[in-house]
């Protein structure tokens, strides 16, 4: 009996102590951050590391901004992968008075047309893993991204292929999509530049029988075949070449970046290689205790892109912190936060991550691995530094 | 033009369809032989086959796990996988006979039609659920056998894999089998009765429901079997594969003419290779104008081609309406 007596006590002193504090925290509203990206399908693995990337670092980093007065809150939003989940999402989010900030997408495809709905209200959205020139090239003011470009990527993947490869000739394969044929098309443009014969150029959304695509290419026998894509049109694509007896070298961009294509392809992919605009978290000294930090809380490896999150949402927080403060420190507009953010400089666990005017990262980070016996054996073989070049006129 | 090449890889084109045209053809026999006795298109076939395909996957892992997969011989091991999908299929279709037709049976023709859909999305989505609490997982691969991936050259340029050529030999042998069934036996000649007439052929004393049952559960392990080397074949395999396969086995099964064996074999046939000479062939005759993504165009204008001079399919006889 005294026992339960002394934790009533305690606890009403708790309430008694918390009510005020949190009322008054509470006192100026909620401020929410949405993340948008496939927590379903095929691709979930890489979309729950942006998920669980950006909740991370909501939880570390809200302090400066519940100081100001504002209660902040994730909400994670799944597009499927599909351009239209994607957008139905987004014109749900604009609705949601309290989302100042979108961390997202995973998908090229998906982040364009998310992100010209955005652009209705002002509301700005940051980037971790869209590669796609288009997402930053249309200029919009509210569109951000953390990482670097396919037309980089693609030409650094040719320069690879030519340079360390040494190859002669390249068969190239995409996978229809804004993000697998962009790549593909700026792959092919740096390799005819560089003199090589492009033996084909071809598009496709098999998932199962490669035979028919793969019987000319084993025909014409390139130095180098490129896949244009995701992990799971490559691996079993690649598998296949290799069963039917195709001796080419395999490379392909970040969309290979998953445990899930070792799975998939077998033997048939080790020792091939992949370009990627996010290395693994062992890359970057300084996101050694988020990578301790994420096993311990979620009880795996972050994926790529989950430290990028990370940073992505570090620098909506600080610029919800400068509009605020400019605001007065009353609630910002979503307009003030999307300018607050463009002029963000930030010290990331990713690198030094500052905006240009349309965007882009002004230096992005871009590197080349090829894939071991066991995926944590994948071996970084080159990492640059490459300026974003500026926005063409269309 | 190249050619050269164009020869050069037309045996390894003509084999790819042949690989692609049986499994379609084994697929198409679900389609049509439900189709001949109850004039419905039962569209949780693809289902069907996608199911023996995961069976397979589930008897290869399993024996891997426990160790034994290496000591036996892998074409022992291939019987017992093709063994084991035709079981689990078949069976699975008697069950979605009895659950979700039989008890329409008699009511209008898109009642049934629309049971079918809802047991299609039923079974992907099951299966996605068993796969991903089971083994975390939304694909599944095929563990892979040097001997069945080894190449048998044919000449300098011409070389197949042992396994194409094992999945045309099986898939030849079953449907000779079935072929042989359906036309030489008793059982054969009461599902023909019941096909062409339901209330005679049980007034002959045949049990209607036994043979529809019968009927589904051939079907089934038909399909069961082709999902089985399906995964042989393409190794890769997720609970939405059979959907595209099933549609254009259907497709096959209406261009041979639907409700005929021999016409279903045919009109498979006749699409793996369509597919397979548009996809490697398309952009090499066009300069790269058409790629391979436009295979699925060619092959389904040349069967709309086919079907307006043919409407009853390639082999469909003229079929006596009933009174």
């Amino acid at each position: 009996m005294p026992k339960l007596l002394t934790r009533v006590a305690v606890l009403a002193a708790a309430l008694a102590l918390a009510l005020p504090l949190s009322a008054e925290a509470q006192s100026k509203g909620t401020i929410k951050i949405a993340s948008q990206s496939p927590l379903s399908g095929e691709l979930a693995a890489l979309g729950e590391g942006i998920k669980l990337g950006t909740q991370l670092a909501v939880e570390k980093l809200k302090g400066a901004v519940e100081k100001a007065g504002f209660k902040v809150e994730l909400v994670p939003f799944d597009d499927q992968a599909k351009p239209d989940v994607g957008v139905a999402n987004a014109k749900n989010i604009i609705a949601d008075k309290d989302i100042l900030v979108v961390i997202g997408h995973l998908n090229s495809g998906v982040a364009i047309p998310s992100s010209e709905v955005y652009k209705e209200v002002g509301l700005v959205m940051i980037s971790p893993a869209n590669t796609n020139p288009l997402i930053t090239d249309r200029g919009l003011p509210n569109v951000n991204r953390v990482c670097g470009r396919d037309d980089v990527q693609g030409a650094v993947a040719a320069e690879f292929a030519i340079d360390v490869l040494k190859a002669k000739s390249v068969y190239v394969v995409h996978n229809k999509n804004q993000y697998g044929q962009g790549i593909a098309e700026f792959f092919q443009a740096k390799a005819k530049d560089k003199k090589v014969t492009v033996h084909g150029f071809e598009g496709t959304e098999e998932r199962a029988n490669f035979d028919p695509i793969l019987t000319p290419i084993k025909a014409k026998n390139p130095d180098v075949i490129f896949f244009g894509g995701e992990y799971p049109q490559a691996a079993p694509m690649f598998r296949q070449a290799r069963e039917k007896g195709i001796k080419s070298k395999f490379l392909g961009p970040d969309g290979l970046d998953s445990t899930e294509l070792l799975k998939l392809g077998g033997d048939a992919v080790v020792g091939m290689h992949f370009t990627t605009v996010a290395g693994g978290v062992n890359e970057y000294p300084k996101a050694k205790e988020f990578a301790a930090d994420y096993k311990k809380k979620f009880g795996k490896d972050p994926e790529p892109f989950a430290a990028q999150s990370y940073d992505s949402t570090a620098i909506g927080l600080k610029a919800l912190e400068a509009a605020i403060k400019e605001a007065g420190g009353k609630l910002p507009t979503r307009e003030a936060v999307a300018k607050a953010t463009r002029k963000v400089k930030h010290d990331g666990i990713t690198g030094n991550v500052e905006f240009d005017d349309k965007g882009d990262p002004k230096k992005a980070t871009y590197l080349i691995y090829q894939v071991g016996k066991e995926w944590n054996d994948n071996k970084l073989i080159k990492r640059l530094e490459i300026a974003t070049p500026a926005m063409k006129k269309q | 033009m190249d050619w050269q090449l164009v020869f050069a890889i037309l045996p390894q084109v003509v084999m790819d369809g042949l690989v692609l045209g049986f499994m379609y053809a084994l697929i198409a026999l679900g389609y049509t032989m439900v189709y001949g006795v109850l004039e419905l298109i039962n569209f949780a076939h693809s289902e069907i086959f996608m199911v023996g395909a995961f069976v397979g996957v589930e008897v290869l892992l399993l024996l891997k796990a426990g160790g034994i997969l290496d000591p036996l011989n892998p074409f022992l091991i291939l019987i017992l996988i093709v063994l084991a999908g035709m079981a689990v299929s078949g069976i699975l279709a008697v069950v979605v006979e009895r659950v979700a037709y039989r008890p329409l049976r008699g009511a209008p023709r898109l009642i049934p039609l629309i049971s079918a859909i809802g047991v299609s999305f039923f079974l992907q989505d099951a299966v996605r659920l068993g796969v991903s609490l089971w083994r975390n997982a939304f694909y599944l691969t095929y563990p892979s056998f040097a001997v069945f991936n080894k190449r048998i050259e044919l000449g300098e340029t011409v070389d197949f894999s042992v396994k194409s050529i094992l999945v045309v030999a099986a898939s030849l042998l079953m449907l000779f089998a079935l072929q042989f069934l359906v036309t030489r036996t008793k059982l054969g000649k009461a599902i023909r009765a019941v096909a062409e007439d339901q209330p005679t052929a049980s007034l002959m004393g045949i049990n209607v429901n036994r043979m529809i049952s019968l009927t589904f559960l051939i079907g089934g392990a038909m399909g069961g079997a082709a999902g089985v080397l399906f995964g042989v074949q393409y190794n890769t395999i997720n609970p939405f594969t059979g959907f595209i396969p099933g549609i254009k086995a259907f497709t096959a099964a209406v261009l041979g003419g639907i409700g005929n064996i021999p016409g279903a074999m045919v009109g498979g046939l006749v699409l793996g290779l369509l597919e397979a000479f548009a996809a490697s062939y398309l952009s090499l005759f066009t300069g790269g104008a058409f790629g391979a993504e436009y295979k699925d165009i060619f092959a389904f204008s040349i069967l709309i081609l086919i079907l307006i001079f043919r409407p009853r399919g390639l082999l469909g006889e003229v079929v006596r309406e009933r009174a």
